[in-house]
């Protein structure tokens, strides 16, 4: 397991002076005896609008002083119910709906719900198709780590790696829109394959990314891992053991900073990701700090996936040759009888699934991300329901939160890595 | 949680696009499988009749019906045993197959020292949706009960903290994703519009966030893995 350590020497207590109190006393003599300012709790409102919270988040906090003895977290403000809609709404409709919870890492929901509607079908994708999701799914995830340091640096009063980690995010952001024309709202994936074939020279601009990112990470890292602000904002703040990580529902990279090498990539591997080589980083403290380190490494890991894939993507169709799931292509929809043919019966009545139920989970960046669908064999779901990383992130931040000040509520806050458009679906 | 009002007969809302007809001809349950598997075993070894169906699912995924009277105990033992040992609680959410067929909890398990899944279902009558909360054995079930509450209507016995979460706690349409409720709700928008104005700021806090100052309890906090406690125990007012 690749772990970094690192040294630092960063005292908690004051300088001292020669005459043993502070090297630098206050500018006024003070009365150091506290007063007794009674025991009254006070209840503050942080969100649902503050740019700590990271969307649409309201955290009721009792305080004594500073000292957070309670959160209650608000969520629903973005609540559009996506899974009713999702009952209204053709399987390849649904789509759509997937990349609007996650707009940080949209691919890895495309991807995710479109794998478990293929497995319920029993649809083989192509290997093209496999490799090239592969590749969308880990360049996601850089994607939405990159946003997760950006806002957390900012959240500490750092302000520089936020703009190295938007400058490179910009780059995904333009391969988004190369692909598929849009830069957040990305519905790429369809039942069986994809919207289209990768465009011509997306691969060249993906490598020149690839070339110039660990460059920007390494600066990144240069500013934050071994800085002592960070370093004294983050360790031994929002500590959580191995035991309670898995008891409360931590994934992804949340519960490997506890120590536990849960990974659904090696756990439960789909598109041969066994076949890759790379390496899940865990932590052993389960604090802040150690969740930011497992997320710079994997950022890392990611490249080298990236770089595998692209060496391994093969040529081929990227679509199933299955007229009952694929749409025929537009020449021989024009030319030819039975292509027109399932062309109106694909847009008409949509793919038509077997009655059963599938529970598929990826790896997505937040943590595992579930996809549930039960059919009752027609072209709309029955009920289509996600697993959300994210809400249940979120749930453990009352015990997290509990006996630390306000600030480092904030970065607990921040260290889990949310998006409020997936909680709230 | 009263029964949400009905919608006025000939509503126009009537003639919104329904849901997918799932029609009772549908079997409830996939065909049994033959199969085995280690888990199954041990429950029907232990718990006897109370594991009630045994099928596989897309391909390769376990599901197994249990009486929803025992589903504290089976996923208990689950749990703790030492060959079972399925940790992780990654899911609980609830299915409505519309018409008058039971709704069914699911829980999706996974065990992380052995790499297994299993997908657990329990069927609830319309008449007795209420089943034991799995909260005191997973920290996980707080919130994940907590939404197929409020979007169900299912309630969980023993839940600590059993309230609304997607939904406000004063909405009073009843429960969205049940089959009968359409999907632009049950009041006009001009209602929904007037309830929404006429809110109280105090409507957004809960009554225990406004009593500061006493004993702090988390919701939900009580220690894990030998938790107990049931009852929760009564908020102060105001």
């Amino acid at each position: 397991m690749a772990k970094r350590t690192v040294e630092y020497s960063i005292s908690r207590t004051p300088e001292m002076g020669a005459a043993g109190g502070p090297a630098h006393g206050p500018l006024f003599p003070v009365d150091l005896a506290e007063p007794e300012l009674g025991a009254e709790h006070m209840l503050i409102n942080i969100g649902p609008q503050h740019p700590a919270t990271h969307g649409v988040l309201r955290l009721v906090c009792e305080l004594d002083g500073e000292t957070v003895i309670k959160v209650i977290p608000h969520i629903g403000y973005l609540h559009s119910s996506f899974e009713k809609l999702g009952e209204y709404r053709t399987w390849n409709q649904i789509v759509t709906l997937t990349d609007r919870m996650d707009y940080l890492a949209p691919l890895i929901y495309n991807c995710a719900y479109v794998m478990s509607v293929e497995k319920l079908m029993g649809i083989e994708v192509t290997e093209r198709c496999k490799v090239f999701r592969v590749i969308l799914m880990e360049m996601e995830r850089i994607f939405s780590h990159l946003l997760w340091l950006g806002t957390t640096a900012i959240d500490l009063g750092a302000f520089t790696p936020f703009l190295y980690a938007f400058q490179d995010r910009e780059k995904i952001y333009t391969l988004h829109e190369k692909y598929t024309g849009a830069r957040i709202t990305t519905s790429a994936t369809r039942v069986g394959g994809m919207m289209a074939d990768i465009p011509d020279g997306w691969i060249d601009e993906l490598k020149e990314f690839l070339r110039v990112f660990p460059r920007t990470l390494d600066e990144i890292d240069t500013l934050l891992t071994t800085n002592g602000i960070h370093l004294g904002r983050t360790q031994n703040i929002g500590v959580i053991s191995a035991e309670d990580a898995v008891n409360c529902g931590f994934t992804g990279p949340n519960l490997r900073a506890s120590g536990v090498p849960y990974d659904l990539r090696k756990d439960n591997p789909y598109y041969d990701y066994d076949t890759y080589e790379f390496e899940v980083p865990i932590g052993e403290h389960g604090d802040c700090y150690d969740r930011y380190l497992v997320r710079m490494e994997e950022m890392r890991q990611s490249v080298g996936i990236l770089h595998q894939a692209i060496e391994r993507l093969p040529g081929g169709p990227m679509d199933v040759p299955d007229p009952h799931v694929t749409l025929p292509s537009k020449t021989d929809c024009m030319s030819d009888m039975e292509s027109m043919i399932h062309h109106f019966k694909l847009i008409m009545e949509g793919v038509k699934a077997p009655p059963g139920d599938c529970y598929f989970a990826v790896e997505g960046s937040k943590g595992e991300l579930g996809m549930y669908v039960v059919s009752a064999g027609g072209p709309k779901p029955v009920r289509w329901r996600i697993r959300p990383p994210s809400f249940v992130n979120l749930s453990v931040i009352p015990k997290l939160a509990e006996g630390h000040l306000v600030s480092d509520l904030i970065m607990i806050n921040a260290s889990l890595d949310i998006v409020l458009g997936e909680i709230d679906r | 949680m009263d029964d949400p009002p009905k919608p006025p007969a000939g509503s126009a809302l009537d003639t919104v696009e329904e849901g997918p007809r799932t029609g009772h001809a549908l079997p409830v349950r996939l065909a049994a499988t033959t199969l085995r598997h280690p888990t199954v075993d041990g429950l029907r070894a232990r718990f006897g009749a109370s594991v009630q169906h045994h099928a596989i699912s897309a391909g390769d995924q376990h599901v197994v019906y249990v009486e929803a009277g025992r589903n504290r105990e089976v996923l208990r033992w689950l749990k703790q045993d030492p060959a079972q040992h399925y940790d992780l609680l990654a899911d609980v959410t609830a299915v409505d197959f519309g018409g008058d067929r039971p709704l069914e909890v699911v829980y999706q398990l996974w065990s992380v020292p052995h790499r297994r899944a299993l997908r657990v279902k329990c069927e609830l009558p319309l008449a007795a949706l209420a089943i034991d909360s799995v909260e005191p054995l997973w920290r996980t079930a707080d919130w994940l009960e907590r939404e197929v509450y409020d979007l169900f209507g299912i309630e969980f016995r023993g839940h600590p903290d059993l309230r609304r979460i997607m939904m406000p706690e004063n909405y009073a349409e009843g429960h969205p994703l049940r089959k009968d409720f359409p999907l632009r709700g049950r009041f006009t928008r001009a209602e929904q519009t007037r309830r929404a104005l006429s809110q109280d700021p105090v409507d957004q806090y809960i009554p225990t966030e406004l009593a500061t100052g006493r004993e702090p309890r988390i919701p939900g906090d009580v220690p894990l893995g030998e938790s107990e406690v049931v009852e929760p125990s009564p908020e102060p007012e105001g």
